[in-house]
């Protein structure tokens, strides 16, 4: 789950770290409330809040100087969407506006966190590369990434934020913010179950103040159940409609472009599934994991979710029933077509328990079923329906 | 000979007499695995399955002498589990529950390797181990496999069983299959099992089957160049998959370009594996290697 710049800086000032005075606004009323009470003299940052990086290329982020230029260019971004270089080519709905005072930046900084897979380990990362891509300069200058272990039983320890300031080129009293800031970060990530934190950038202002200039967090979804104020503010305007569906029923579902619509239970079945799909010359329409605890009332909702998508032509369900029988698959399916109605040709290939009673169920149907032998014919069966 | 389990192992269930635990116990037992017991805090003293119930997993160790343990429990409960589970003195682990925090298990990765290096974890968000005809630890279905001389190694449920489908159907059987999981921390990753694979005799090949996220087949890769002398096939899930999506796994995700399956064919075709871009031919692919 991704938070908006804004909600990041919220937990910034919590942790007593140094971010702009500003405030998010989802009106122009607001929004002109917020730009008197700041009462900059240095002018003012507008920046659309949507969940994707790129904002500034795209015209996301703004400079305004008076109210009137403010009263502008909110109202050209408030209720449109943002197009960034990491959306789709839909963009995302800004429904929220920043406006925070603007910085006089002398040298931006990089300084994020994850959870690396490798050393199973939460690593800090600094660069004084800031304010650009930090995976191109992952890529092109690995060199100029500098990184920080953590170790999970003592956390961040300040040696360590002071070896990166240091290696940072920062000043005495800016190592000592520079600290105070990872530390800060370091408390928080283990707080907030954080998968992921980025602040690109991170600036000295030119009075040679630190100041964390953005702001982007991912929580580990895992952990929701125990952080249900972060859950709360969630914003689902920002994920796809579809997904989100998906989720309620505990479906995994993921759209793509093609024409072939799966369901199958597991995650590595499932993108096995498009990976064969495609192999045999199709087009996969989406990945759809119904899960091992399918029940019928989440296959029919499986079902209606593919079907929603108009670009389908086949749909080809590849079930491997460990847990779940193959019985149960088919009744859900036959609900789905009572409901919904389907004229497109279903390929289904069931495998393990009860998979002849379910075969029997759909073949007795009356519906445009394709019984396949295997998985192989499986999918080389959905692949010339599609073409049809 | 096997890896990690055999008919030798005595096997407890943690979250016992919940229903995941209860259905997957008596799939155990149907099976013919020596399943000793199970735990359910608070239920200690009374019977399941005809199996006694302890409150504790130190109590069932003392008591049956099992020397297995495998997780029901929910995910926000499974850190606890897990370690009551290692300090009680069991040596083999296979949590079954998806959902874990991730940070919960680096601790839990983090104790068991500075503490009990002995100790092996499989899992979590796994199907857990099997060696067919002996044991059955998990939740997959015992009747697809066979005794064999193939050693399987998986990120994901159901693609195991595809993978064990083939090889029964060919006839080569297993010796232990292994479903390492899909979450970003792993109890065990594939050099750990490959490593077991390499050293029993039972096990002639290996397939491996990965997906997108992460860099353990990358590494495994590595591995496999200086170590494994058994033939190998391994297959890659997510070739279609988009990048910055989760695939249903927790750990299936390709992110900053990272991670992608064209990466993970390309370092383990390096390392002298073969290959197979369809899922449905792992077998076939060994066959056609092996000579068999």
């Amino acid at each position: 789950m991704n938070l908006h710049e804004y909600q990041a800086k919220q937990l910034y000032r919590e942790y007593n770290l140094p971010v702009s005075d500003g405030e998010v606004a989802s009106t122009l009323e607001e929004a002109i409330n917020i730009f008197q009470r700041l009462n900059s003299e240095d002018g003012v940052m507008v920046k659309a809040q949507v969940h994707a990086g790129g904002r500034g290329k795209a015209g996301g982020v703004k400079f305004v100087k008076t109210q009137e230029a403010m009263e502008k260019e909110f109202t050209r971004l408030i209720g449109t969407r943002l197009v960034t270089y990491q959306t789709d080519a839909n963009g995302q709905p800004i429904n929220q506006i920043l406006l925070e005072k603007a910085s006089n930046i002398a040298k931006e900084l990089y300084l994020g966190a994850v959870v690396d897979r490798a050393t199973r380990r939460i690593i800090f990362m600094a660069s004084t590369e800031g304010g650009v891509d930090i995976e191109e300069v992952a890529n092109h200058h690995p060199e100029k990434i500098l990184t920080a272990i953590v170790d999970p039983l003592v956390g961040v320890m300040p040696y360590q934020c002071r070896e990166l300031a240091f290696k940072l080129g920062l000043n005495e009293d800016q190592v000592k913010q520079f600290t105070h800031i990872m530390m800060g970060l370091g408390k928080m990530f283990t707080d907030k179950d954080f998968a992921l934190l980025e602040i690109n950038p991170l600036i000295i202002k030119d009075d040679g103040k630190l100041s964390c200039l953005d702001g982007k967090i991912s929580i580990d979804q895992n952990a929701l159940y125990r952080q249900t104020k972060l859950r709360d503010v969630r914003d689902g305007s920002q994920e796809d409609e579809r997904e989100n569906r998906a989720a309620q029923w505990e479906l995994n579902y993921v759209a793509l472009e093609g024409n072939i619509g799966c369901m199958v239970n597991g995650a590595g079945l499932a993108m096995a599934t498009m990976d064969l799909v495609k192999f045999h010359g199709g087009q996969p329409a989406n990945f759809l994991d119904v899960g091992g605890g399918a029940t019928k009332e989440r296959v029919t909702e499986a079902f209606k979710i593919i079907l929603s998508d108009t670009g389908v032509k086949a749909i080809l369900v590849n079930i491997f029933g460990g847990i779940v029988r193959c019985d149960l698959i088919a009744e859900g399916i036959l609900a789905a077509v009572k409901e919904v109605g389907i004229s497109l040709p279903v390929v289904v290939r069931l495998e393990g328990n009860n998979a002849e009673l379910g075969a029997k169920l759909l073949s007795e149907s009356g519906m445009n079923v394709i019984a396949a032998k295997s998985f192989d014919d499986a999918a080389q069966q959905v692949v010339a329906a599609a073409k049809k | 000979m096997s890896i990690l389990i055999n008919k030798h192992t005595k096997l407890i269930c943690q979250g016992f007499t919940g229903k995941q635990g209860t259905l997957h116990s008596q799939g155990a037992i149907d099976y013919g695995t020596q399943f000793v017991g199970g735990v359910t805090p608070g239920k200690g003293g009374q019977m399941h399955l005809d199996r006694p119930v302890f409150d504790t997993v130190k109590d069932a160790v003392r008591v049956t002498g099992a020397d297995a343990s495998m997780i029901y429990v929910p995910a926000p409960f499974c850190k606890d589990s897990i370690l009551e589970a290692v300090e009680a003195g069991i040596k083999i682990i296979a949590c079954i529950t998806e959902g874990i925090p991730v940070l919960d298990m680096l601790e839990v990765k983090y104790y068991i390797d500075k503490n009990y290096p002995d100790v092996v974890l499989i899992g979590p968000n796994c199907p857990g181990l099997i060696t067919p005809g002996e044991c059955k630890m998990g939740i997959m279905p015992g009747n697809i496999h066979l005794p064999g001389k193939v050693g399987i190694v998986s990120r994901s449920g159901t693609l195991t069983y595809e993978a064990v489908k083939q090889t029964t159907d060919l006839g080569f059987g297993q010796s232990t299959c292994v479903g390492i999981g899909g979450d970003p921390i792993p109890g065990s990753n594939f050099i750990d099992i490959l490593a077991r694979f390499e050293k029993d005799p039972q096990t002639e090949a290996i397939v491996m089957v990965g997906e997108i996220g992460g860099s353990g087949e990358e590494e495994a890769a590595e591995f496999i160049k200086h170590h494994i002398r058994k033939p190998m096939v391994a297959y890659i899930a997510g070739v279609t998959a988009p990048a910055g999506k989760r695939m249903g796994h927790a750990g299936a995700i390709i992110s900053g370009g990272k991670g992608t399956a064209a990466e993970k064919f390309a370092a383990l075709e390096a390392a002298g594996v073969a290959t197979t871009k369809n899922p449905a031919q792992m077998g076939l692919r060994l066959k056609e290697i092996t000579g068999w």
